[in-house]
Parts: structure tokens; C-alpha cells; sequence
């Protein structure tokens, strides 16, 4: 909403009060005062000037030598360019000196050499905006009316001297789409009176039924409608100053009736519509549903085919209006026009607000009538309306109202107690303060015993609980003057839960190894929902999608982090090591909503290690990943429950993946990705794991019991078996620490070994195997014994040899 | 033989400086303090002499020995240090040279500013709830005084599944089941942070996936002061110790009253600059007291029950707090902006 600040002045005192000052104060009571801004946009040194002479510029076939009066002596010989320039104007001179926005300096200059000491200016050029200026002087200078006097201010005369305040309304102040309704706001912070218009309406001795008869079939949309008749109008411009407030407000001029209910919509908040009476083509109003399929043709010459959830205003035929949203070219207000029939109605905000959505048409009036208009303006604004078209289109009022009223009004009041005010507020707020701030408001109310009992206004349909009343108090009060407390109550203590902390732990673990945390979306395409996915389901397609990019939830982390390892490297970010934690959405039954599980996924790529002066270097390889996911694992306390198996997976290498297992129950993958969508991602060599984390973290692990420091030394002997290829360490390790019994410890890998010195098709393996007892010395027969029994079951069941 | 002693000392104590090394300085003790040295032949002729010269003598052969032997050590001591210095002086390194590089990742800016607020109000006695990111059209909406047909629930705006499913466009829903879940006996304490999902154009400001923290304390006796109190030890801990808040009246559908929450710029201390656009305040936070239809939804009497709900978008805080121009940034995940969120 804009506001003038010179016609807000018709309603409030705003002596004293600078539109900044203003500005502030209302932003701070609650309605944001987006912007300030000075109509002329830094103009001066315009002032009317009278054309006494123009004729043919003798160089130029479009430009005009014109003398113009400018109230300064001798007149001045101006060359103009607009074609609409002619003798016996009053226009806008920009005088030699003077600056027109933008900062453009009007000097004297010679145009094809003829003297110019001046600018002959449009609209456009003093600051108006081309969307605004009235047609007949959009592609020209504009006109003054004939008694404009010579040498006056026209930036005044425009009222470009007047600062504009956008106001941004949150949905509930949408009685602040009036002048008359900010006037109350306004008012209500200064503690001032609000000055209505008054309104003089003299109808003449005929009775409007005789001219036209209204029914409304659908009350539910259309609870009041109203109308008169001003007969006799004669169309043309309406006043100066008339225009210049509609377009201070955004609304371009067109002519003394359209304006007159376009200036009453911006005054009361009430959206009115003229009809050629004449034109109409019955003596009848009929408001109802319109039938699938009618049509009308709009005001914006568009023809609109009607549904039937749509309001139409008919002539008891066919529709005239598309009510609320915009008039039908068929009955609309030309140059001809001699009786106008003015409506004046309470449309509901669901009827037009689909209206207005179907055709995506938003008006002036569209939106009055979506945020809620108030009634009891409607007949109001319609005798206003009436009075101006008298006064400033020379009508004649017919006699009555005609008029549809099934409107229920139900009075709204709100009990409240001084102490529940302070209570909610936790403020000292006097109830003289409340009562104070009340009148303010212009809310009637009594207040007996500290309870007030509160009569709102219609027009505040923002307000019907005790917390709305509240909130008038607090925002009036001062959020300022608000006190800071803490909440008085026992004080527990906050904590992560278990599942929280440990997330966090694994979180800062895998960065602490080196991979950087990435967040990328969750909705994805439907080809990349369920690559890698662990568990896959049905995908979950969005109603209403913005682009197949982002259509359905995702099933994987990995494709999206795919994506942060191709983005970097196609920035020539070439070593990517990365892990998310995030959600999956798995649905069972569309109607239900998904489950979401958590996944822990990481991509990694490039070198893993470099200290290249001491000649090391190390690409990212399966080991490295696994390494990794050991130590999670490890600080999970899982680590003796966790096992790798050799797998085959759709998008991973055949022979580089692995199957993670907890407790036997497949609980993620690592591996290297196919080649194949190593390509289609355009990654070289990478490395993946995915986990569910979700069952990681929830895995019940027993609690920390110390165990007893070995005082005793233990023995170890290295073996190193010679087993045909096939044979995966794995299995070995496992078949060892069962021969092994409790005397074994521990076994470790550390050396595997195939080439030259080995038959072709087999491979050595060497183990460390380390025994101890913590109750004692173990002698070396006994551990000779125990490691005897390891070599015999190695032997048995891998057919292994000793390497010698 | 005193002369012989005394010159024996001279040449000893001489050839002892001499010695360049170890080995010569060993030579010289062989020489002259050895079995076949000439100070133990002077003492072998000692019995040549009379009794009375004989303690003399025998004291001056012991001084000229001790002499010599403290020359030595003192010498082999010099020798040693000389040899140990020069063993170092050759395992001398270029200590300019890179490191081993260690690896590190670190935390995604937005986690980063997630859990420093998380931590924060755990301090105030707070938990953490979390809640589902495809929601129910009721908790999403209804729940929170959003009633179907009500504008700002327009289809849209929001990604719908189906009719009644959609992607969570706040994190309010998890406020509304926790609130549920304690059927109707306060205190709740909470905050909520999460990913939630509006129907916009990815660009420099918007994102159709972001995330929110929010907010909620419901018990007896809370008070719009309480949460004014809360926020302003919110903003000191989280923007400096000298910050102050203000708060400007707004609308919420599940607050009343509602309002909008700066903080005192912290990069100006609130005298004006560009990253305020010269107001010394910034837009941080919406807030309010619950809305009563809320509160009685959950089942909670709002007569015997009020509170208080705040959010904030981490990724407007991270934006403003680091000084990102971009909020695509958080979701492209370059390395070269991830690893520039390493300290601690």
C-alpha cells in the first residue's frame, strides 16, 4: 500500500510529525514502513508555462518553435518535441537552472539552430512513471487545465512535492488497504483524532427501482450488494489533484467516473465498479455462480472462459461482470456514457481469490476482497462515490439504494483482565495505560474491576481473542519498554540424546580423518532415487515438481555426493574426499508417510596421501576406505561385530566391493564405483561406502568394563602360509583364531606376497600370531603346542603350506 | 730427579694440549702414566733415595701425576664434546622443509552454526527434537493455525506428495508433535533444527532446500519478557557479549503476538554499515507466544498454559556471520569453500 503523506494530512493531524518521524513510529508500532520516497525524485525549477506561440521548428519536421509565458517578464522561445505541443496550453516548463530527475541540469541550448531556454516536460520526464501517466498524455507533454496560473510551481501543482510510504502489511493488517483505515492506525500511535470525510448527497425525486432491480443468488459469496444510479454525467478528466493522488497511490488516471470509484477503493478500502446503465441491456442485476463454460470478455478486452466456481455479476442473462476481479467490456464507462450504475459490494475472499487465481488477474479490488474487506464501509463508499460523481462529473443521484443485505453481523467482543495482560506480557502496565491505548484505537469498551470488556470495530477483523488484544497493548505499550526476563521454572538440565552424541562423534571422526562434511538435496531425479540404494522402494514422485532434476525424494546419499566429486574436479579440484549424513525416504503405502532413515555416506578420489619431497605418495585405494571405516567402527564399539564380504553390486567395481555386515545383517557397502559410471559422472578412480546409519548407531553396545593391564609377557611367532589364490585372508584369519583358543590374542597380517618365487596360482600370506595369559608366564612348550594345532588346521582346511 | 719429574710434567702437560683427538690424547696417557712410562720407572729409582728424601720425592711424583691425569680428563672431556657436537653438527636438518601433512576435514558451515546454537541453548536447558522432513498436511499446517483454504499454505508454495503429504516447509511440525506428546503437561523445552523444503527458484538468495532452528518453551507462567530475555542471551552468546535485540511487531499465523527480532549489527556495533544497509540492526529471528489455537490443538489449556516459539534460518546467519554472498554456495559443496570453515 502506498500513502501519500499530503493526503493522509485530510485524515490526521500530522503537524509536527516528518514523514520520516512518521515512518519510524509506524514501522515500530508494527506495520513496516518499507520505503520513503519524494515524488519529483530531486526535481526543481518547474513551473507552468503558457504556449503563446507555436509553430514548425524551420530545421527539424519534428520539433516545435514555441514563445511560453513562464511568468518571468519576457516570454522565452522553447523548441519542444512532443507532438501533442500546441498553442494555448498551460504545461511544464523545466526553466534554464532547473534539474529533473536523474540529476539532468536544463541549460540553454541551441537544436538545429534554433534557441531553446527551456524543456517542455511530460510526466515521464518529471518522475512519473510511464505506467501511470494518462493515456492521452503517455506518448507527450502533459496538460494542465486552462486556469492553472503562469509561473506557478507545477511540481506542486502535480503534488510531485509529496513523499510517498510503502507500507508492507503482513495478511492480518488488511485494513490498512484504505487511506481512511491507515489514518486509524496512524492516529492510534500519535494519539490523535481520525477526520472523516463528509459526505453531502442530494438524490434527486426518482426512485432507483424504477431503474433497476438486484438479486442475489449466491449469499454465501456475495452477503451485501448495493447500487444507485447517477444519471446525467458527462465524462472528461477528473480534478488535478484527484489524479495525481491516484497515481501517488499506483493507480493510472482514466476519466472522472473511473477515477472517482478507483479514489473511493484507495480512501475506504472498498472496491467499487461502474457500469454503463445504458449498456447494461436489462434493467436488472442478477449476482450468481457462473455455468461451466460462459464467457466474458473483460475490461482488458480478454476473453475469459467461467467455471463454476466463479462469481459473475449478470444482467439476469449474461454475465457484465467477473465480480470482484474486474468489470466486462460490454457494460464498461465510455466517453458517451450518461447514467452510471455504481456497485458497491461485500464479495467473500475464497470465491475471489480463486477467481483471481484462474485467470491471473490480480486488481486493486481483487485483493481487497481476498484480504477481507469491511462491510459496514460498503454503503458508505457508495454515497460517497455518488456525491463526487455529482460534484466532479455534474450527475444527477436518483433516489434510494437499491440493495441485497444478508449479511450477519455479529458484534465482536473481548473480555480481558489487566492481570492476564501483565501476566502474558510480563509487564507492570497500569490499566489507565490499557485504556489509554484503547481510545487510542478507537475500541469501545468499559472496563470494571481491572476488566476490560472490549467492542471491536469492524473494520479491525484482525482482532477477536484475548491475545489479539494483547498484542495491540504490547505493540501500542513498546516492545522497548518490554522487560528481559528468563523463564521461572525448575531448571533441567539440557543434553544430546544418545543417538545425537554419537552422531556427532562420527560426524567430527571422519573429519578428523580427513573428509570434509557436504550437504546436498534430497530431492533428485528419478533415474538417481534408487542408484546405490541399500534398501530401494517405490520412488516418491513430487504432485508438482519444478524440474525433473528435483522430482523424487532420494533412496542414496551417494548420487548427490557423486555430483560434489564431479563438480570440484570440473573446477580442478582433483583430490575430493566427502561424507554426508542425511535422510532416505522409503514408502510402504503412499497414503502413509515415508520412513526416514539416516545414511552415512562418503566419496573419495585423488591422492590420499602426498609429502612429496620425501617421495610419498599415495592414491585413495580400497584399503584406505576401509581403514577408515574400521576406525568408525572401532569408536562405535562395533568392530568385533562387524565383517566384509566379497559382494557384487549394481554401479560398483565386480571385483573391488564389499558387503558390511553387523551382527550377520548387510548394514552398508564400500568399493570402488564402475568404471562405467566412473565415466557417466566424468570422476577418475572413486572410492564409495554407504551405512545405515540409523542401525549403527542404535546397535546396543554393552558398557565400558575395565579389563585387567597383561603383567605378563607374551610370546609371538610369525607364520607365513603359502595358499592357492582363491583363498581370501579372511577366511584364514578366522580358521586361526578358532585353532588359536584363548591363549591367542592376537593375529595381524603383515605381509602378503605373489610373483616370481611362488607357483604360478598361488600366494603367501604371513601372520603374526601373539599369545598371552593374563594370569601368568606361558612357557614356550605351551604356546609350541597351541601354535601346532593353528598350523594343522590352516593346513587342513586351505591346504596351506609353511613357506619356507 | 725432581728435574726430571718437573720436565716430565712439561712435555706430558705439552703433548696432552697437542692431542687432536681421542686416540692421540690415549697415547699420551699410555706414555706417560702407563705401567712402562717413564713416571713409574722415576718411581721405581725411588728406592735409591734416602728416607728422609724419599716422602718428598713421593709426594711430587703423586703432584706431577695428578697434574697430568687432571689434564687428561680435562681434555678427553673437550675431545668428547667436541666429537658429540660434530656428530649433531651432521645430523643437522632443514627445518623450513614441509611437514608430514596430516589430514583434516572439518564440519559443513551450516552444521557449524547448527550446533554452536544447539549448544547454546542445551546451556539454557534445552533438548534437541527432531521430526520427519515428508510431513502430514496437519502438523505442517493445521496444527499450527493454518487452516486448509487459509493463502499462505498455497499449493504453490510448497512441494505436496499428495493431498494430505507434503515436504515440511518449517521445522514448526516437530513443535507440534513434541507438543502433542506431552498431552497437555508442560514444561516443553526445545529446539528444532532440520532441512525443510519451499516451492522456489534455486538463486543468489533463495534455495528450494535450506535449513531452520527453532524454538519452543510451553509451561505455566511463560512470558513474552521471558522470551525477550532468552533471545537477548541468545544473540550475546552467539554475536558477541555487547549485543542487544529489538523487537518489531509482525504477523505469524501460530504466534500472538508475533514479532521480528534484530540483533545489533555485529560488524558495526550497530552505528551502521553495509552488512546492516546502514540501520544498525539486523533481521535475525520471528517469534512469539504461541498461539492459543496452537497450544489447544496440541491439547494443552491455554488458559493454564502459555509460551513461547522463536526460528532463525542458519543459513542467513552463516551468510551474514562469514560474509557468503551466495546461498548455492552450502549446496555445491566446492572444497574451496567447505575447507575455509577449518577452526575451531
Amino acid at each position: 500500500m502506498f500513502v501519500s503523506y499530503k493526503w493522509l494530512q485530510e485524515y490526521v493531524d500530522l503537524t509536527g510529525i516528518t514523514v520520516k518521524e512518521l515512518a519510524d513510529r509506524i514501522t515500530k508500532s508494527g506495520i513496516e514502513v518499507e520505503s520513503v520516497e519524494i515524488l519529483n525524485k530531486g526535481a526543481k525549477g518547474v513551473v507552468v508555462g503558457h504556449v503563446l506561440e507555436r509553430e514548425q521548428h524551420p530545421n527539424a519536421d519534428k520539433l516545435s518553435k514555441c514563445l511560453v509565458d513562464i511568468g518571468e517578464g519576457e516570454p522565452v522561445q522553447i523548441i519542444c518535441g512532443a507532438p501533442n505541443v500546441a498553442k494555448g496550453q498551460k504545461v511544464a516548463v523545466a526553466k534554464v537552472g532547473a534539474v529533473l530527475p536523474g540529476n539532468f541540469k536544463i541549460k540553454r541550448a541551441k537544436l538545429r539552430g534554433e534557441e531553446s531556454n527551456g524543456m517542455i516536460c511530460s510526466l515521464q520526464e518529471l518522475g512519473v512513471e510511464s505506467k501511470l501517466v494518462p493515456k492521452e498524455y503517455a506518448d507527450g507533454i502533459f496538460v494542465f487545465p486552462s486556469d492553472a496560473p503562469v509561473g506557478a510551481d507545477a511540481l506542486e501543482l502535480l503534488n510531485l512535492d509529496d513523499e510517498v510510504l510503502e507500507l508492507g502489511l503482513t495478511p492480518n493488517r488488511a485494513d490498512c488497504l484504505s487511506m481512511i483505515g491507515v489514518a486509524y492506525e496512524v492516529a492510534a500511535i500519535l494519539g490523535r483524532d481520525v477526520k472523516l470525510p463528509t459526505i453531502e448527497l442530494h438524490e434527486n425525486d426518482e426512485n432507483v427501482h424504477d431503474y433497476i432491480s438486484v438479486r442475489v443468488e449466491a449469499t454465501e459469496d456475495n452477503p451485501l450488494y448495493a447500487g444507485r444510479i447517477v444519471k446525467n454525467v458527462k465524462i472528461g478528466p477528473s480534478p488535478l489533484w484527484m489524479q495525481t493522488r491516484l497515481m501517488a497511490a499506483g493507480i493510472r488516471p482514466h476519466n472522472n467516473v473511473v477515477d472517482i470509484t478507483n479514489y473511493i477503493l484507495l480512501e475506504y478500502g472498498q472496491p467499487l465498479h461502474a457500469f454503463d446503465y445504458d449498456r447494461l441491456g436489462s434493467k436488472e442485476i442478477l449476482v450468481r455462480r457462473a455455468k461451466a463454460g460462459e464467457t466474458i470478455i473483460t475490461l482488458d478486452d480478454t476473453e475469459r472462459t467461467l467455471t463454476e466456481d466463479h462469481l459473475v455479476i449478470t444482467n439476469g442473462t449474461e454475465p457484465v461482470a467477473l465480480a470482484g476481479v474486474m468489470g466486462g467490456a460490454n457494460s464498461e464507462v465510455q466517453n458517451d456514457t450518461t447514467t452510471v450504475f455504481i456497485e458497491s459490494a461485500y464479495f467473500t475472499s475464497a470465491t475471489i481469490r480463486k477467481a483471481s487465481k484462474d485467470h491471473g488477474l490480480r486488481s486493486e479490488a481483487s485483493t481487497r476482497f481476498e484480504k477481507g474487506i469491511d462491510p459496514a464501509r460498503t454503503k458508505e463508499a457508495l454515497d460517497r462515490a455518488a456525491a463526487l460523481m455529482v460534484e466532479y462529473a455534474g450527475g444527477e443521484v436518483v433516489g434510494g439504494v437499491v440493495e441485497v443485505n444478508t449479511l450477519k453481523q455479529e458484534k465482536v467482543t473481548v473480555t480481558i483482565t489487566l492481570d492476564r495482560i501483565n501476566r502474558v506480557l510480563g509487564t507492570n502496565i497500569t490499566k489507565e495505560e490499557v485504556a489509554t491505548i484503547l481510545t487510542n484505537l478507537q475500541f469501545a469498551f468499559t472496563e470494571d474491576n481491572e476488566i476490560f470488556t472490549i467492542t471491536v470495530p469492524s473494520r479491525r477483523r484482525d482482532i477477536s481473542i484475548e491475545e489479539d488484544i494483547i498484542e495491540e497493548v504490547a505493540r501500542l505499550y513498546g516492545y522497548d519498554r518490554l522487560p528481559a526476563t528468563l523463564p521461572i521454572a525448575e531448571s533441567k538440565p539440557g543434553k544430546l540424546t544418545s543417538y545425537q552424541a554419537k552422531r556427532r562423534k562420527v560426524r567430527r571422526y571422519l573429519e578428523d580423518v580427513g573428509l570434509f562434511q557436504a550437504i546436498t538435496y534430497s530431492l533428485t531425479s528419478e533415474a538417481k532415487a534408487t542408484m546405490f540404494a541399500l534398501e530401494t522402494a517405490k520412488p516418491i514422485r513430487l504432485a508438482l515438481p519444478m524440474s525433473e532434476e528435483r522430482s523424487v525424494l532420494r533412496q542414496s546419499l551417494l548420487p548427490h555426493l557423486l555430483e560434489v566429486v564431479s563438480y570440484n574436479r570440473a573446477r580442478q579440484v582433483e583430490n575430493v574426499a566427502v561424507y554426508e549424513t542425511g535422510a532416505v525416504y522409503l514408502t510402504k503405502d503412499a497414503h502413509e508417510l515415508p520412513e526416514e532413515k539416516e545414511r552415512l555416506a562418503g566419496a573419495i578420489t585423488g591422492l590420499w596421501h602426498a609429502n612429496l619431497w620425501q617421495g610419498e605418495k599415495k592414491a585413495v585405494d580400497f584399503y584406505v576406505v576401509k581403514g577408515i571405516l574400521d576406525g568408525l567402527f572401532h569408536l562405535l564399539g562395533l568392530e568385533q561385530r562387524i565383517e566384509y564380504k566379497q559382494a557384487k553390486r549394481e554401479h560398483m567395481h565386480p571385483g573391488r566391493t564389499a558387503d558390511i555386515l553387523l551382527d550377520g545383517n548387510v548394514i552398508g557397502f564400500v568399493g570402488q564405483l564402475h568404471p562405467r559410471v566412473q565415466k557417466d559422472y566424468d570422476v577418475k578412480e572413486t572410492y564409495v561406502f554407504e551405512l545405515a546409519l540409523t542401525d549403527l548407531l542404535n546397535a546396543e553396545v554393552e558398557d565400558i568394563r575395565y579389563s585387567l593391564i597383561p603383567r605378563f609377557p607374551s610370546i609371538t611367532r610369525d607364520i607365513a602360509l603359502v595358499v592357492d589364490e582363491q583363498v581370501i585372508a579372511g577366511d584364514i584369519q578366522q580358521a586361526i583364531i578358532e585353532a588359536g583358543g584363548e591363549l591367542l590374542k592376537e593375529v595381524t597380517i603383515f605381509d602378503v606376497y605373489k610373483g616370481d618365487r611362488l607357483p604360478d596360482g598361488k600366494k603367501s600370506i604371513a601372520f603374526s600370531l601373539r599369545y598371552f595369559d593374563p594370569e601368568r608366564t606361558l612357557t614356550d612348550e605351551e604356546v609350541t603346542a597351541v601354535h601346532e594345532q593353528v598350523i594343522k588346521a590352516v593346513e587342513k582346511q586351505f591346504g596351506a603350506t609353511l613357506r619356507g | 730427579m725432581k728435574e726430571r719429574l718437573q720436565q716430565l710434567q712439561q712435555e706430558a702437560l705439552e703433548k696432552i694440549i697437542a692431542a687432536s683427538d681421542l686416540k692421540a690424547l690415549n697415547d699420551v696417557r699410555v706414555a706417560y702414566l702407563g705401567k712402562k712410562g717413564p713416571i713409574t720407572e722415576v718411581l721405581r729409582g725411588m728406592g735409591k733415595l734416602s728416607p728422609e728424601e724419599r716422602p718428598i720425592m713421593g709426594a711430587l711424583v703423586n703432584e706431577v701425576r695428578e697434574a697430568i691425569q687432571s689434564a687428561l680428563e680435562e681434555k678427553q672431556a673437550k675431545l668428547e664434546q667436541e666429537e658429540v657436537e660434530k656428530k649433531l653438527a651432521s645430523e643437522a636438518i632443514d627445518v623450513t622443509l614441509p611437514g608430514r601433512p596430516v589430514k583434516l576435514g572439518n564440519h559443513h558451515p551450516l552444521t557449524r552454526v547448527i550446533e554452536e546454537i544447539e549448544d547454546l541453548f542445551i546451556g539454557m536447558g534445552y533438548t534437541i527434537a527432531e521430526g520427519p522432513e515428508v510431513e502430514k498436511d496437519y502438523y505442517n499446517f493445521e496444527a499450527l493455525n493454518l487452516p486448509k483454504g487459509h493463502p499462505a499454505r498455497d499449493m504453490q508454495d510448497s512441494f505436496y506428495i499428495t493431498e494430505e503429504i507434503l515436504l515440511r516447509t518449517h521445522t514448526s511440525p516437530v513443535q507440534a508433535r513434541t507438543m502433542e506428546k506431552h498431552q497437555g503437561r508442560g514444561p516443553v523445552k526445545i529446539i528444532c533444527p532440520g532441512k525443510v523444503y519451499r516451492r522456489d527458484n534455486d538463486d543468489a538468495t533463495h534455495s528450494h532446500q535450506f535449513t531452520q532452528i527453532e524454538g519452543l518453551v510451553v509451561d505455566e507462567n511463560i512470558r513474552m519478557s521471558d522470551l525477550k530475555g532468552t533471545l537477548r542471551e541468545f544473540a550475546r552468546k552467539m554475536f558477541g557479549e555487547d549485543r542487544d535485540i529489538r523487537f518489531r511487531p509482525s504477523f505469524f499465523p501460530f504466534t500472538e503476538p508475533s514479532v521480528e527480532v534484530d540483533v545489533s549489527c555485529f560488524n558495526c556495533g550497530g552505528h551502521g554499515c553495509n552488512v546492516c544497509k546502514g540501520t544498525g540492526w539486523i533481521e535475525i529471528l520471528g517469534a512469539g507466544m504461541v498461539h492459543p489455537n496452537v497450544l489447544e490443538m496440541a491439547g494443552f489449556d491455554s488458559k493454564k498454559y502459555t509460551g513461547f516459539a522463536f526460528g532463525m534460518g542458519p543459513e542467513r546467519i552463516a551468510m551474514l556471520k562469514y560474509g557468503i554472498d551466495d546461498i548455492r554456495h552450502f549446496y555445491q559443496n566446492d572444497i574451496r569453500f567447505l575447507q575455509q570453515f577449518h577452526r575451531v
